[in-house]
């Protein structure tokens, strides 16, 4: 097993003994701005639409899914919010799914995949999805596009204050991820080209 | 500088379609990441570079700290850590996984770390499918070919270089459009990320508090590698540690700026462990493999360990005025440009390349644009003190080889070891301790001169043994 020789080297080459605490680290640099929430829902716009993503808020968000669903397969993630704005309801949506294999074979086919993000960040324009029980990995990643709807009380002013408020966010998820635009390549030429393996629309209602 | 070096500068710099290529997308990455960290965006990016740079020489400093502390939250969170000392550790340990569950196919999201032990060709030799799922690597294994970027891998292709390489390879007709080869792309590898057994990954960063593997990347291929399948192995190079996930706010802001002026790239995965009860997917299984290959080599040298601060976000490179000449493939390993220059002679050793220090014009602009304060202008000065004093180490060797051989045969043909006694007693005298130096001053020349500023022979007798023997 290379585990001990690796620690033995390292050890020996930095001069430290075995079970040696660390010495102190710098602190950690966290710096949160103060910005009011209309400019935060107004950075998150300007940012989602320069990356070619859609953001808007909305007092109606099942009225204005409806429209966009319209003749469109999806398939929403099980969070409550959801439901309680009568989004799950909606006809050609599928929603409370629970079993993986089942979900991923939705989540193949359908043209839609809608969830609640737990927070945005205003400053980037990014999504904050974490994975549990309410939301899975793959409804934000494998139809072609993804409609997220963010509660305005979510909306950090940035990744300072994620990092503020989920100091370790191992503790509560297996998987978080921020979703900053959509998905894109420029590996050709340099040429910008969207959608290649994740979603190529991304539409954020802010509720 | 080896001949295959040369050959391959000079093929570069003959090949105006290339020069323009790199010219094009290396002055396009640069100037994205000036607008990016412009003073009225981001007023801090100073001190954020400082901060970067005061921890990851803390991270290093205390590595062996740090990448337990990784270890212990990783199995805390129900994932694993393997370490491996080079590539066919890495391989048999993902051989041996893929036999145990009866494994055949691994989509792979790019990664350096396993491009630098040639992963997938081991995999393949072994009868495992490894395919490549980040569109630019994907195009390169197609074409068997190794990155010419470190971020932008297939720089030096033009889409009528994609279009044939995928009707070759692909059997598809031949495709100019670069959103139609895109969407071939795509078509492809979703099959494959749906039927993969496992996914392997890189990582950008390891986080010691949280045991987390961080995951940066544009296009969806990482997300699906690490989520699709039932098996999830990232494989990282020891030197990623970070102390915090707190340590990231520093971190991210400046990873996609220096690496393509995105403020963050569109997915940054922050994963821990397989997924948790309750969770409906993700994987069922994850590890993650610290791989030396060599990094603890690095570690002693105070001023050369800071390489291993490397973010691989490829700013060097797209600033470098060689890099821009000669291209990322005339370079003798996988890690290109200004970082590559530094790196590839401690990993490999300086004789692996003598030429490489040197390939640089010293101009600074490496440095300046590091997102973590590497020095690299006085790695490659202290990297090319090291080339010259073991090559002059090299000629002092065949000079003293050769003088024990004259010696060897002297004393073994006796008539001529009493004629060169007699010889050497009939010149000069000597001042009592000191000989060969009193002899003549042209002896105090190159590789002599050094051997006498240390040592002497005192001065032969006027009779020598033989002579007072026959007189006895």
């Amino acid at each position: 097993m290379a585990r001990d020789p690796i620690l033995h080297r390292i050890r020996t080459a930095l001069g430290r003994s075995a079970e040696q605490p660390a010495s102190d680290p710098p602190p950690v640099r966290l710096r949160i701005p103060t910005v009011p929430m209309e400019a935060r829902i107004a950075s998150m716009i300007t940012r989602i639409e320069a990356l070619a993503g859609k953001a808007a808020e909305t007092a109606d968000p099942c009225g204005v899914l409806a429209e966009m669903l319209e003749g469109k397969t999806a398939v929403a993630s099980n969070a409550p919010c959801l439901a309680e704005w009568g989004i799950t309801s909606l006809p050609g949506i599928r929603s409370g799914i629970t079993d993986r294999e089942e979900l991923r074979a939705l989540c193949a086919t359908a043209d839609v995949g809608i969830t609640a993000a737990d927070y945005a960040l205003a400053d980037t324009g990014s999504l904050v999805m974490i994975s549990s029980p309410q939301e899975a990995r793959l409804i934000s990643l494998l139809p072609p596009a993804h409609i997220a709807l963010v509660p305005r009380d979510r909306i950090l002013t940035g990744l300072d204050e994620l990092l503020t408020v989920l100091p370790d966010p191992a503790r509560v998820t297996s998987s978080m991820v921020l979703i900053t635009g959509p998905s894109r390549t420029a590996d050709i030429e340099q040429i910008l080209v969207r959608g290649v393996h994740g979603p190529g629309q991304i539409i954020v209602w802010i509720v | 500088m080896s001949v295959e070096f040369d050959q391959k500068i000079h093929q570069a710099l003959a090949d105006p379609r290339l020069q323009l290529a790199i010219y094009t997308a290396t002055g396009r990455l640069k100037q994205h990441r000036i607008s990016s960290i412009a003073p009225d965006i981001l007023p801090d990016y100073q001190e954020l570079r400082t901060q970067a740079n005061a921890v990851k020489k803390h991270a290093i400093e205390n590595l062996d700290h740090y990448l337990q502390e990784f270890e212990r939250n990783v199995e805390a969170h129900g994932g694993k850590v393997i370490y491996a000392k080079d590539g066919e550790e890495v391989a048999d340990f993902v051989l041996s996984l893929a036999k145990e569950r009866g494994a055949h196919l691994i989509v792979k999201s790019k990664s350096m770390t396993t491009e630098e032990v040639d992963l997938n060709e081991r995999l393949e030799h072994h009868g495992l499918e490894s395919v490549e799922t980040d569109l630019g690597e994907y195009i390169l294994q197609l074409a068997h070919e190794r990155p010419y970027h470190i971020v932008a891998p297939a720089l030096h292709y033009t889409r009528y270089d994609v279009a044939n390489i995928f009707e070759k390879r692909l059997q598809v007709p031949n495709e100019t459009v670069i959103e139609k080869q895109t969407a071939i792309a795509r078509s492809v590898l979703r099959e494959k990320f749906l039927a993969a057994d496992i996914g392997i990954s890189g990582a950008n960063f390891l986080i010691a508090d949280s045991g987390a593997v961080v995951i940066i990347e544009n296009e969806g291929n990482a997300r699906l590698t690490t989520s699709a399948p039932r098996i999830h192995i990232a494989v990282a190079g020891i030197e990623k540690v970070i102390p915090r996930a707190q340590d990231l706010a520093v971190f991210l802001k400046l990873l996609a700026r220096s690496a393509t002026g995105q403020l963050l790239s569109v997915y940054t995965s922050f994963l821990s462990g397989p997924r948790r009860p309750g969770e409906i997917d993700g994987p069922d299984e994850f590890y993650v493999v610290l791989l030396d290959n060599g990094r603890t080599k690095l570690l002693p040298d105070r001023g050369k360990r800071q390489s291993l601060y490397c973010i691989r976000c490829g700013a060097c490179l797209n600033t470098c005025p060689v890099y821009r000449k000669i291209g990322g493939h005339s370079f003798p390993w996988v890690y290109s440009g200004p970082i590559g220059a530094i790196i590839t002679p401690q990993f490999k050793g300086v004789a692996h390349e003598p030429g490489l220090p040197f390939a640089s014009s010293l101009c600074g602009a490496c440095g300046e644009v590091c997102p973590v304060k590497i020095d690299i202008p006085k790695i490659l000065l202290d990297l090319r003190s090291e080339v010259k004093k073991s090559e002059t180490r090299e000629k002092q060797n065949r000079l003293e080889k050769l003088a024990f051989q004259v010696f060897a045969w002297v004393v073994t043909h006796p008539r001529i070891y009493e004629l060169a006694g007699r010889i050497a007693a009939s010149l000069a005298p000597g001042d009592g301790s000191r000989w060969i130096s009193s002899v003549t001053p042209a002896m105090n020349i190159g590789p002599v001169r050094a051997w006498l500023s240390q040592r002497d022979l005192p001065p032969p007798p006027s009779k020598s043994f033989r002579q007072m023997w026959r007189r006895r």
